[in-house]
C-alpha cells in the first residue's frame, strides 16, 4: 500500500533554531495516525512544515509519491491536504457562515471535489446551523473548534491535519468532537491528529508517532503499543536527552 | 437659510471626500496597509487625464472611462512591485515604502508637469447649478454625490456579498489561516489594490474639474481620506462614506462662520471625535 502523504528526513528550522531533526512518517489512505509528544516536541512544526509554512526542501514531503516540500500553504490546500490549525485561527469579525463560505469558495475555485456540503457539516454539528450568523469570536471554545474543523473540512480534503483539537476544551466538549472523527473517515479522509492526551490519541487512531525533540521516537499500532514503550518515548527515558 | 445651504454645500463637498476616503477604507480600514501615496495617486491620475484632455480634445466622461482602467493597472502594480514584499501584521514598512514613493512621485509629476494648477475642461458641466428655493445646487457636485454614493454601495456589496470580498475580509483577518483555507493573499489583495487605486480614477477626474491640481497637492487629499476612514471606523465601507459627509459638512459650516476656518473646523471635528470614540462612529471596538 503506497501512502498518500510521506515525510522523509524532514528537517525544518526557525532561523537558527533547528525544530526537526529528519522526521520519517507515511499516511494511507484512509487512516488516521496520531502523533504524541511533550510540548515543544515539533509536532506543531510538523505539521506547519507539511503545510508549507516553513521553508523545507522539496523531497522531504511527499504527496501520492509527488515531492511537494515547501509548495505555497493555498496550493497545499489546492493538493487536497488541509489543517485545522492550533488556537483554531478563526476569521474573527465574520460570522460562522462567512467563516465556512470562505472555504467553500475557495472549494469551488479551485474545483475541488468532495463529499463535505453545509448541510452535511451541520449534521456533524447541529449548533453551527443555529449559530450561523453569530460573530466567530462570540461562540465558546468548543463551537470554535468545530468552525474550525467545518472550514478545514469545506476545503474537500484527502487528507486532514488536527493540531491539539481538545486544547482548552472541557472533557464532554472534547469527547463530542472526538465523536465526529470517525464520521470524518468514513469520509474517506485520511487523518494526522495531533494530540498530548495519550489516551484519546490512542483511541482515535490506527497508528501513532511519538515524537521527543524533533525526532519520531516510537512508532507502532495505537492498539498494540503500550504505556510503558510511550512513557520511555514521551519522556526519553532510556534517550541520551542533550 | 444659510446655515441650510452651508449643511447641504458640505453633504456636496462631502461626495468629494468619499471619493478619496472609499480606497482609503479598503486599504487602511480592511487591509490595513498605510497608503501614504494615496493623495499623490489621485493627483497623478488628474495629471494623466488632463494632458490626455489637452492633447486629444477628449472631454471628461471619455478621460474617466480611461482613467480608471488605467488606476486598476496602477493599483495592481503598486501591490505586486511594493506592497505585497511588505504586507504582514506591522504597517510600519507599508508606511515607509509608500512615504517614500510619495516624494518620488511628487518629484516625478513636477518634472514633467512643472507646479503649475492645471485643471480639467468640464464642458460647461462645473459652471451649471439648479436653484431650488433659492438654495444653488452645482450640477458637477450632485454627480460627485451620486457617483461616490454608487461607489460606496457596490465596494460595500462587493466586501459583504462576494467570493472576493469574503477572502478579502479573511486574509485581512488572519493572512496565514487564510492560506491555510486556500485562499492565495498575494492575490487577492493585488486585486483589492487595483479597486482602491481604481476607485482614485473617479476621484481624479471629479477632483480635477471641480477644482485645480498641482503636484503638491497630494497630501491634503491624502488627510481627508484618512480623517474620513477614522471619524467612520476602521473596516466599515459605509462609515467612511458617512465619515467623508461629517468632514464635508464641518468644513462648509466652518466655511461660513470664517472663510478661514473651514479646513481647520474639519480637523478639529475629527480630533473631537478621536478624543471621545476613537473607534470612530461605525466601529466595533
Amino acid at each position: 500500500m503506497s501512502a498518500v502523504l510521506s515525510t522523509h528526513g524532514l528537517v525544518a528550522r526557525y532561523g537558527d533554531f533547528q525544530a526537526l531533526y529528519g522526521v520519517d512518517t507515511e499516511l494511507h489512505a484512509g487512516e488516521a495516525v496520531a502523533l504524541i509528544g511533550a510540548n515543544g516536541a515539533g509536532k506543531s512544526t510538523f505539521l506547519r512544515a507539511i503545510m508549507g509554512l516553513l521553508p523545507v526542501a522539496r523531497e522531504m514531503v511527499r504527496l501520492d509519491g509527488e515531492p511537494v516540500g515547501g509548495t505555497p500553504t493555498d496550493r497545499m490546500v489546492r493538493k487536497g491536504i488541509a489543517i485545522v490549525p492550533e488556537g483554531r485561527r478563526l476569521f474573527s469579525g465574520m460570522s460562522v457562515e462567512d467563516n465556512l463560505r470562505v472555504a467553500i469558495d475557495q472549494a469551488a475555485r479551485m474545483g475541488a471535489k468532495g463529499g463535505w456540503t453545509l448541510q452535511r457539516l451541520h449534521q456533524l454539528f447541529p449548533i453551527l446551523a443555529e449559530k450561523a450568523r453569530t460573530p466567530v469570536q462570540s461562540l465558546s471554545g468548543g463551537q470554535q473548534q468545530m468552525v474550525a474543523i467545518g472550514r478545514a473540512l469545506l476545503c474537500q480534503p484527502r487528507v486532514l491535519l488536527c493540531d491539539e483539537i481538545s486544547l482548552g476544551l472541557a472533557p464532554k466538549v472534547i469527547r463530542e468532537i472526538y465523536a465526529a472523527l470517525p464520521e470524518i473517515r468514513a469520509a474517506g479522509t485520511a487523518m494526522i491528529v495531533v494530540e498530548q492526551d495519550v489516551g484519546l490519541a490512542k483511541s482515535a487512531s490506527d497508528r501513532l508517532y511519538c515524537m521527543l525533540e524533533g525526532r519520531v521516537t516510537l512508532t507502532g499500532n495505537s492498539a498494540e503499543v503500550t504505556r510503558e514503550q510511550i512513557g520511555e518515548a514521551y519522556f526519553g527515558a532510556g534517550h541520551a536527552v542533550v | 437659510m444659510q446655515w441650510f445651504d452651508a449643511l447641504v454645500q458640505g453633504v456636496l463637498l462631502g461626495g468629494m471626500y468619499a471619493q478619496y476616503a472609499l480606497g482609503m477604507a479598503l486599504m487602511f480600514g480592511v487591509m490595513r496597509i498605510v497608503n501614504i501615496s494615496h493623495g499623490d495617486l489621485v493627483i497623478l491620475l488628474s495629471l494623466i487625464g488632463i494632458s490626455m484632455a489637452m492633447a486629444w480634445g477628449l472631454g471628461p466622461f471619455t478621460v474617466l472611462i480611461i482613467l480608471v482602467p488605467l488606476g486598476v493597472f496602477m493599483g495592481w502594480l503598486l501591490q505586486k512591485a511594493i506592497l505585497n514584499k511588505v504586507v504582514g501584521s506591522d504597517p510600519l514598512p507599508s508606511l515607509i515604502a509608500t512615504f517614500g514613493l510619495s516624494i518620488a512621485l511628487q518629484n516625478l509629476m513636477l518634472q514633467i508637469w512643472s507646479a503649475n494648477s492645471r485643471s480639467l475642461p468640464g464642458e460647461g458641466i462645473e459652471s451649471r447649478s439648479i436653484d431650488i428655493g433659492g438654495i444653488y445646487i452645482g450640477l458637477l457636485p450632485v454627480i460627485v454625490l451620486v457617483v461616490a454614493t454608487g461607489l460606496t454601495w457596490g465596494l460595500d456589496l462587493t466586501l459583504k456579498r462576494t467570493r472576493f470580498g469574503r477572502a478579502l475580509r479573511a486574509a485581512a483577518a488572519d493572512v496565514e489561516a487564510a492560506a491555510m483555507t486556500g485562499i492565495n493573499p498575494r492575490a487577492v489583495y493585488a486585486l483589492a489594490t487595483a479597486i482602491a487605486v481604481g476607485i482614485l480614477g473617479f476621484a481624479a477626474v471629479f477632483q480635477a474639474l471641480r477644482s485645480t491640481v498641482a503636484p503638491a497637492d497630494g497630501a491634503a487629499q491624502l488627510i481627508y481620506a484618512f480623517e474620513a476612514v477614522i471619524i467612520g471606523g476602521m473596516g466599515s465601507v459605509w462609515g467612511a462614506f458617512i465619515g467623508s459627509m461629517v468632514l464635508g459638512i464641518s468644513q462648509g459650516i466652518g466655511f461660513r462662520i470664517d472663510p478661514g476656518f473651514g479646513v481647520l473646523a474639519g480637523h478639529i471635528v475629527f480630533l473631537i471625535v478621536l478624543a471621545t470614540r476613537p473607534q470612530g462612529l461605525f466601529g466595533k471596538a
